[in-house]
This record gives C-alpha cells, structure tokens and sequence, in this order.
C-alpha cells in the first residue's frame, strides 16, 4: 500500500506529505507505533494531521497511512455502563491490557467483540425496511432496552432475520436492497463530527426534572433543550453536572469529562454503580455512558471527546429515548481548538481563538432537541445538552462564554462570592436565566398545577424584591425597615437558605422531587403570607420571626420523599402559631 | 555511531535552530558540546523536515555557532531514579548539587511521564493531619490531592509549606513517608531556609530536593516539576511510599514556558501565556493520586505567588481550575500579625467530604466546618458594615458576629509555627468559639453534637426574642 510521510512535528500536529487519497477529517495512522490522528488541513500535497496521541519520539519520514475513513464511533450493544477515552477507547480494556498508565498506540475495540448478546427481531422476511426502522431489540440492562435500528442511508426487504445470541459483529439480518443483499449487524458506525439524521425537529415542552431544585423551581431545562453553567474555579460547576449526572429524569446519560481532572471521574466511578436511581430503583451506572479525557489525556483527544459523546448521546436519542449529554467543560474543548488552530498558524480571532469557534460551539448545541426519529414505529427523541463553561478569572466577557450563551436557551450562572459563603448550587438568582419558563407553562398546568407557577413568581418576586431591600439596608441599617419589609427580607432570606441551597453529599437532601419542592415551596411562602396578615393585625415581627415553626421549615429539606401528610401536618402547625400569636395579641 | 552536528543555523534566547539534521524525532534529548568543553542539554520542540528545532534547558550563553557540537540522542530526557536519592540535593535538572556522587540508577524513565488512566486511579480518602487548624478543620487534605497555596510576594508561604513538611501524617499508621521538593527560580536564601529546616527536624533523610535557582537557567524549570514527579512517582508507585511533593513557586515555571513560547514566536493566549499552559500546568498537577493496587500515593502541595495577589491571572486561575481546591493567603491577616494568614473564605478542598467524619476525623467535623464558614462569612460582612455605619448602627446579634469573626482569627487561625494541633483540638477550639453565639444560630451542627461537644455555659440564657426585642 501507498504512504505518506511525515515531514513536521509539532507537539500534537504532524504535517505529512504524500498521503495517498488524503480526504479532510479523514483518519491517519501515523509512524510505526501507528499512532492514531485526524487530517485538519489539505494543502496542495501537505496534509496537517492532529494526533490523538503522545507525539514524542516521530521523525520525519516516518511513514503516514490514511484508513479513508473519518473519525467515527461504534454503536451498539455494550456502550451502557462503558468507560471511554476521548475517542472511544475503553478504559477499563486498556487497564487490563497495560496496568494503570496509558501507553501510546493503544487499539481497542471500542464494543466488546466476544460478548454474545440475545437479540429479539421485530420485524420479519419479506418486511420493508427504510433508515431508523427498529429491526429488534437487546434488553442491555435492566435499564435499558437497546434497539437495533436500521442505519441511515440504507433501505430493502428483509430477506432472513434471526433469534438467538450474537456478538456485536455477527450477522443478525439480511437485507435485499437495490445495490444487492445487505448484512446488518448490531453494531453500526457513525461519523462523530457529522450529526445523525432524524425526521424533523419539535419545540422543546416537557421540563428535564432535575432535583436540584433551584434549577427545576427558577430556571428549568426542557427535555431536548440546552443549558450552560458559567462559573470560576471554585464554584461548583462538576458538583451540579454530577448531581444532574445522578438525577436527572433522562433515561440515558452521556457524561463527557472533557480536559477536567482525573479524581473527579474516579469519583464518578466509584459513586455511580453504588447510586440507585429515585425512580426505577436501578442502580443509576445502568443507563449512564462516560467519556473521560481528563486534563493530561493528549489534547486532540479532548477536542474529539464532546464529539464522541454527542453521537453517542443521538444514537440513543434516535432509538426514542429521552438523552442527557453533559459536558464538563466546553472551555477546554475550545482551547484544545485554539492549541491546534495555533500550531496551524491560523489567523487568531478574539484571545487567540479561533476565528471559527462561535459557529463550532453553535453547531455543537444545535444538535440538540426534541425530535421525531427517523423510521418506524414512529417513536420520539429528546436529546438535552448542557455544556460547563470555565471562563478564566470567572470574566463572562470572554469568548467561549458569549459564544456559548448566543446559543443556549438556559443559563445558570454560578458566583464564586456565593460558594464562598458555601451557599450550593451557587447558582446566582438574579442573574440565571430559562428562556424555556413560558414553553413549560402548559406542561406544569397539567401535570402541576397553577399553584406552582404562582409559588414560583411569588418566590422570584421577593427574591427581586430582598436585592432592592438590601441597598437600603447598606445604608441605614436594617432596623429602619417597616416590618413588612423586614418580613419580605427574612421570607427571602428562607427561600435562599431553606429552599434553594441544597446539598448533594446529604442523602435526603440531594434529591427533591417536583412534588416536595412544591410542598417546601408552598411552606415559606404560605408563612409569608401568614405574617403579613399578622402584621397587619399589629403582632410584632420580632415574634413572628421567633414562631417555633422558622426552625421546622429550615428543616424541612430534611424529609425524606413521599411524605406529604408530614407536609400538611406542618402546615397545620404553622396556622395553629400564629392563631395563638394573634390571640396573645388580643388576650395582652 | 552517532552523528554530530555542527550546522547551528540560528540562537534566540532559549532557542536554537539546527539544519541538515536526519533521523531526529520530536521531544528527542539532544547534547550541545561548547567549544570550552561544556556539555549542555536541550530538547527537540519541532522537527521541519531537516531543521530542527531546539530548547536549550541551560541556556545558550557562550553558545557558538559554528564550533559546537549537537549531538542527538535518540532518546526522550530521562532521568536515573534510586531509593538512594533519599536524603541528596539536585539541581533542577536533576544532577547532584551537593557535593555528593552521582546517583547510581535503579531504572531509567522519561521525564514526561504517563497519564494515570482514570479507571485506574483510587479516589483520595484519607486524612491527612498537618496539624494546621485552618487545613485540618475547614479544608482536609487526603492523601492523593493536590491543594495549591495562593500566596503573594512577601507572605509567609515558605514557612507554611516547611511546617506542613514537618507536621504532615496520617493518623494511627506508620508507614514510610518521604518529601520530594522542587524549587523553580527561587531565591538562595529562600531554599537554603527549606533545606536548613528539613536538616535540623531530620526529615532531610526522608526528602529529595531539586532545587532550581533565580540566577540559574530560566528553561532548566520547565524540567524541574517533571524530574520531580518522576522521582515522586517512583518512590510512590515502585517503593510504596507516601510522598509529598512541593513546588515552589510554580508562578517561576510558568514565567519559563512564557520566554520559550515567545521566543519561538507562538501566537499567545492571555497575558503572553502559551494556549497550552493550562495542559501544560495540567501534565504536572494531574501526576498526584492514587493508583488501585498500589501502596503509595503522591499528595502534591504547590506554592505559586499571586501577581498583584490578582487570582484571576493566569496562572492561579489555570491551577484552580485543575487542582482540588485551594488555600488562599490574606495580605491584610499578615498585617494583623496572625500566622498562618490564611484567607478563609476562599479557601476550599474539593476532596474533604471523604477524608473527613465518624472514623476519619470526628463525627462533628462537617457540622463544625459549616457552622465556623458560616459564621465567619457573617462576622466579616458585619465588620464591613460597621466600617461603613459605625459599629453603633449594629444589631445585638451583629455584635455578637463581629466579636466572634475576631476571636475565630485570633484563636483558630491564628497559631504557632510549631504548634501541631491534632484534630481534636482544632475541633474543640471551634465548640468553644460557636459557643460565642447564640444556640439559635448553630443551625448548621446537628443537635447531639450541641449535647456532646458544646461548652456548657454557666447560667441558663433568656429566650431569645426577649433578647433581641429588648
């Protein structure tokens, strides 16, 4: 076969000449350890390639070979509870194959090709198949029912299909299409920078519940919908996208650990097979796929990384699932661009990015959605990314930042002076915003109740009104508010402390359904209202602030689910307070 | 037979253009023999076909073009390691520095290391006691992490760091323990007061020290830090050692890679940086942890001076996105004269919820912890208050806050340079400084530890409305 080679080495761009038949995003091996990379640039006969891998040690004329393919992945039966590099390597094989340092060169299969897996066809000889049909399914985990689809691009009769246990590779269908006869496996590629096709795109409707219930209550996602969080070192960003991680109501997840540190995903592996999921009881590593390309991974494979889970993420969107992608950070996904756009000697765009980073991060988000699937039965997708977003100096002015909320619907912004106070999530009230509030409307209507979106203006409101409240008090001090005012402050300050901190190492407290947050909720602003009208029956604040029932509702983060006579009982409680409250007015 | 090359094309600050060469492979360890005889080193940073280009780790004064000698090793830089580098001095490059032999290699590995598959890595839980009430109490460290301290020109940070060396220990173990210093362009004085501390508390049997001075070559500290982790990660990984690794000042390291970046005419990312320092920083900081199936661990505490004590720079921002927290220190506490000035606020280890609790430290310790953050939080806005309004303005529970935001300084922060508070009395100073507030206000520790571990005052307290309505 016919080589290329390489004629420069620069950290983890290599620029070869004479690659045969060298197409753009077209995957190479390079030198004799057959390292893996991927051709970025085609000039004339020069081919700049960057590599996946340690480039130490290539010389040039070292031989270069291109595979005519771009860079894809595998999907299929095994992806479920896998751990992979930034391009789709599995960790776990590479441990057993080369104990705990990653070596160069490392291939992989990315599915496991002796696992045999029991397929159950769902069509029959003689059926016409058309691109996304589901031809069967593999029950994968308990979790989740994987289903073989047919791949895009490919249409027939079927002319045998198959029972029985296969592995990933095996033949499962045979297909009579126009070019001939076809063989499915249960295994399919896709390009990873290329997004998988799908019928047509909806409106976003349906919220992603969270638990965290500063996000669900104040700035909901929608399923299929996108959100960032912003914030400086030191503010939480991983904790929320391991809580979401952990609870999120999706039915698969794609968590890709892009360029952060290595505890952190240990920490993930460790804490996911022990979690059981609030809903199905099932332990949570059962519907999760990870991605780990942590910060001292070679760079290119970073850059690939978010790619890799996308695809990975629509590929199970299209089998109809609800599909959460997080990605921790998009930051370092963009200076992985920026390092390789610098070793290219582009022209630099705004600090050193590059020029085309906005349209890059746009057509990341862009592949998110509520979707019909392509093929029958007609069946419907959600795929809901949500990016972190490290800004350096936590300057939102930056870059990555403005380019990132151009196009996310939902922005939860995290402040460094809240989580130095340990207020977590420090996700920032006022600023935060979901573009997603007016869209969700009728589902909570429905499903919720009126109540609820009432609680959550009225919440908003004196959380607007306690940052008006707090200037004054700056200057004069808190004892020249008239008691309504200093009632809307201490009702805020509930809200703040009671109801939207929330910690994700408490057991009970990590997790709050939409059903409990409405009863907390319900509680502090139902005390509110109780006051007021005290107030104006001329109770003094200070006693209302002392009801033995603040101390009940600070607590009551700590009930566990699904107790909501409880609830009720301290509702009771706190009109029987400030009853007595108001006959010791009468009786004095 | 190896080739030598004397087609120097062209010198520039730290870097050095060969031509015509053949064979010569990226990251390759290259030799430059002077004219006088010297021997220096550099590494390839580029290869262009038969130009390749090349970071001079000594320097290049007294470089000649046409009569020095480049040879190319065909090797990437190694560096020999030894349990017998236990209790030696080397220069930042790795050669002994203090008059004693050449080190007699037990195995020879790159310098550059391996990333730790993170399959593989051992989350970080236990304790370690460094007897520091500040890191003890409010920011653990476990073994296995990597916690930088933020310090700016003229804060004590050296002294800190000598202490937590000294004091450092997991508690009810004994187990084999060592040091592995780095010093990148610091001061003679500066290192000679580690290497004199390590001596007189006997702990310089237990440490390496690879010591790089201000005067001596500026891209021999690019290699410092990896020579470093290499010997850290062979004592660790190989000798089941505990190893703490100290760097200082990384702010010096990263000043290094900003010269070579420049002067090899690389588009520059914020403030001049390279665009790969944060994966530059990250190679190094990443090299902490532990590995499943292995006995040692490497904790790594790197120092690194604030320009303009600005956090957002660069190079602090960069560190604190990839290390597990850290430890700020406050300019305006070493004012006051309160040693360690640990800024607290800032200050955060990621890792501590599973280094500490019931069987690690003590059962109230998360409570506490909160409980002192939230109080001190509260003390110090009502001290900006009072600035503003004059302490006169203040509520009665205002004032309790300011007196406890001062004694939390002077009786928690605050302690001596060899004052090894063991846990349980960093705790215990905590009980009795929330003892200052009301019960009402220790919302954040749990009733029973109240019972337990609380002082109990003498006379019984008024109910509180009746306080604070009066």
């Amino acid at each position: 076969m016919k080589q290329g080679v390489i004629a420069k080495v620069s950290g983890p761009l290599v620029v070869a000449e004479g690659v045969p038949d060298a197409k753009m995003f077209d995957v190479v091996r390079v030198g004799h350890e057959k390292l893996i990379g991927e051709i970025i640039e085609l000039e004339g006969d020069l081919a700049s390639i960057q590599i996946y891998e340690e480039t130490a040690g290539l010389k040039p004329g070292d031989p270069v070979e291109s595979t005519g393919a771009p860079l894809s992945v595998e999907l299929g039966p095994g992806l479920i509870a896998a751990i992979y590099d930034g391009i789709q390597r599995p960790l776990e094989l590479i441990q057993t194959q080369w104990g705990p340092f990653i070596r160069r060169g490392a291939e992989l299969p990315a599915l496991d090709r002796q696992r045999r897996w029991h397929f159950k066809p769902a069509v029959k000889r003689g059926d016409l198949v058309s691109p996304g049909d589901i031809i069967g399914t593999v029950q994968e985990t308990p979790l989740v029912e994987h289903r073989i689809m047919v791949p895009p691009g490919l249409a027939g009769t079927v002319e045998e299909i198959k029972e029985g246990e296969f592995t990933v590779t095996e033949p499962v269908c045979l297909v009579r299409t126009a070019e001939g006869l076809r063989e499915l496996t249960l295994m399919q590629r896709w390009p990873v920078r290329k997004a998988r096709p799908y019928r047509e795109k909806l409106a976003p409707k349906e919220p992603l519940s969270t638990g965290q219930r500063v996000i669900d209550a104040l700035f909901p996602i929608a399923k299929g919908g996108t959100a960032c969080v912003p914030g400086p070192f030191g503010s939480g960003k991983t904790v929320i996208q391991h809580q979401l991680l952990k609870w999120a109501d999706a039915e698969i997840v794609v968590f890709v650990g892009c360029g952060e540190r290595g505890n952190e995903m240990t920490d993930v592996l460790i804490e996911l097979p022990e979690l059981e999921d609030p809903r199905t009881g099932e332990k949570l590593l059962k519907r999760s796929v990870l991605i780990a390309n942590t910060s001292n991974m070679p760079v290119a494979a970073r850059e690939a990384s978010v790619y890799t889970g996308i695809t990975i993420a629509e590929y199970f969107r299209d089998m109809g699932y609800s599909v959460a992608l997080l990605a921790d950070s998009t930051s370092r996904w963009a200076e992985a661009m920026r390092e390789i756009s610098g070793r290219l000697e582009e022209m630099p765009g705004e600090e050193g990015y590059p020029a085309y980073l906005g349209s890059r991060i746009a057509d990341f988000y862009a592949r998110a959605g509520r979707v019909i699937c392509l093929g029958r039965p007609e069946r419907e997708g959600a795929l809901s990314v949500i990016g972190s977003v490290s800004p350096p100096g936590g300057d939102l002015s930056e870059p990555v930042t403005q380019n990132t909320l151009r196009v996310v619907k939902v922005f939860w912004s995290l402040e460094d002076k809240l989580a130095n106070r340990r207020h977590f999530p420090a996700i920032n009230w006022l600023t935060s915003y979901s573009l997603y509030a007016e869209a969700l409307e009728p589902y909570y209507l429905e499903r919720v109740g009126r109540e609820w979106l009432d609680l959550r203006r009225e919440a908003m409101r004196l959380l607007q009104v306690e940052a008006e409240l707090e200037e004054i008090v700056r200057l004069v001090g808190v004892e020249a508010l008239s008691p309504s005012d200093r009632l809307a402050l201490e009702t805020a300050r509930s809200i703040r402390e009671d109801f939207l901190m929330q910690s994700a190492f408490d057991e009970v407290d990590a997790y709050t359904s939409l059903e409990k947050q409405l009863r907390m909720l319900k509680l502090i602003i139902r005390f509110h209202e109780l006051g007021r009208e005290a107030i104006a029956r001329g109770a003094p604040i200070e006693q209302i602030l002392e009801l033995p029932i603040r101390e009940a509702i600070a607590q009551a983060k700590f009930i566990p689910e699904g107790q909501s006579e409880r609830f009720a009982q301290l509702e009771r409680e706190m009109e029987g307070q400030f009853e007595e409250l108001s006959k010791e007015r009468v009786a004095g | 037979m190896q080739k030598e090359y004397l087609t120097i094309a062209e010198v520039a600050g730290p870097i050095m253009v060969v031509e015509a060469v053949r064979d010569v492979g990226y990251a390759e360890l290259v030799e430059i023999e002077l004219p006088n005889g010297e021997i220096r080193r550099g590494q390839v940073l580029e290869v262009d076909r038969d130009k390749a280009v090349v970071q001079l780790f000594e320097g290049a004064s007294g470089l000649n073009l046409y009569k020095s000698r480049v040879r190319f090793l065909g090797r990437v830089m190694e560096l020999g390691v030894s349990s017998d580098m236990l209790g030696r001095v080397f220069s930042g490059a790795g050669r002994p520095r203090d008059g004693g032999p050449e080190i007699i290699p037990e195995k020879r590995v790159s310098v550059l290391g391996e990333p730790i598959n993170p399959y593989s890595r051992d989350y970080p839980s236990e304790f370690i006691q460094t007897g520091i009430s500040v890191i003890d109490g409010l920011n653990t460290l476990v073994r296995g992490q990597k916690l930088p301290i933020f310090s700016g020109a003229g804060l004590p940070h050296h002294r800190i760091a000598a202490q937590i060396a000294r004091q450092a220990k997991v508690l009810g173990k004994e187990e084999q323990f060592a040091i592995v210093f780095g010093a990148m362009g610091i001061t003679f004085e500066e290192a000679d007061f580690f290497v004199t501390d390590l001596r007189n508390t006997g702990a310089l049997e237990r440490a390496v020290l690879f010591i790089n001075l201000a005067d001596e070559p500026v891209v021999e500290r690019i290699l410092t830090p990896r020579v470093v982790l290499t010997t850290a990660e062979f004592l660790a990984f190989e000798k089941d050692m505990h190893v703490l690794v100290i760097l200082i000042d990384m702010t010096n390291y990263a000043e290094a890679l900003r010269e070579v970046s420049a002067a090899r005419k690389e588009v520059p990312g914020r403030r001049g940086y390279p665009g790969y320092l944060y994966t530059d920083l990250a190679s190094i900081y990443e090299r902490a942890g532990r590995i499943k199936g292995k006995k040692g661990s490497i904790t790594q505490f790197p120092i690194l001076t604030m320009p303009q004590d600005d956090k957002t720079h660069p190079i602090p921002d960069l560190t604190g996105y990839i290390t597990e927290g850290q430890l700020f220190l406050s300019r305006e506490l070493h004012r006051k004269g309160i040693y360690p000035p640990f800024d607290v606020l800032p200050c955060l280890s990621r890792l501590k919820d599973k280094g500490i609790g019931e069987g690690k430290t003590r059962e109230d310790h998360a409570g506490v912890l909160n409980q002192l953050y939230s109080a001190y939080a509260r003390g110090l806005d009502v001290r900006e208050m009072a600035e503003i309004l004059g302490e006169a303005a203040l509520s009665k529970l205002d004032r309790i806050y300011l007196e406890f935001a001062e004694e939390f300084e002077q009786r928690f922060i605050q302690q001596g340079e060899y004052e090894d508070r063991p846990i349980e009395q960093t705790l215990d100073i905590g009980w009795e400084l929330l003892a200052l507030l009301p019960r009402s206000e220790l919302k954040r520790v749990k009733e029973e530890h109240i019972e337990k571990y609380l002082p109990k005052k003498e006379a019984p307290a008024p109910p509180r409305w009746a306080r604070l309505a009066r």
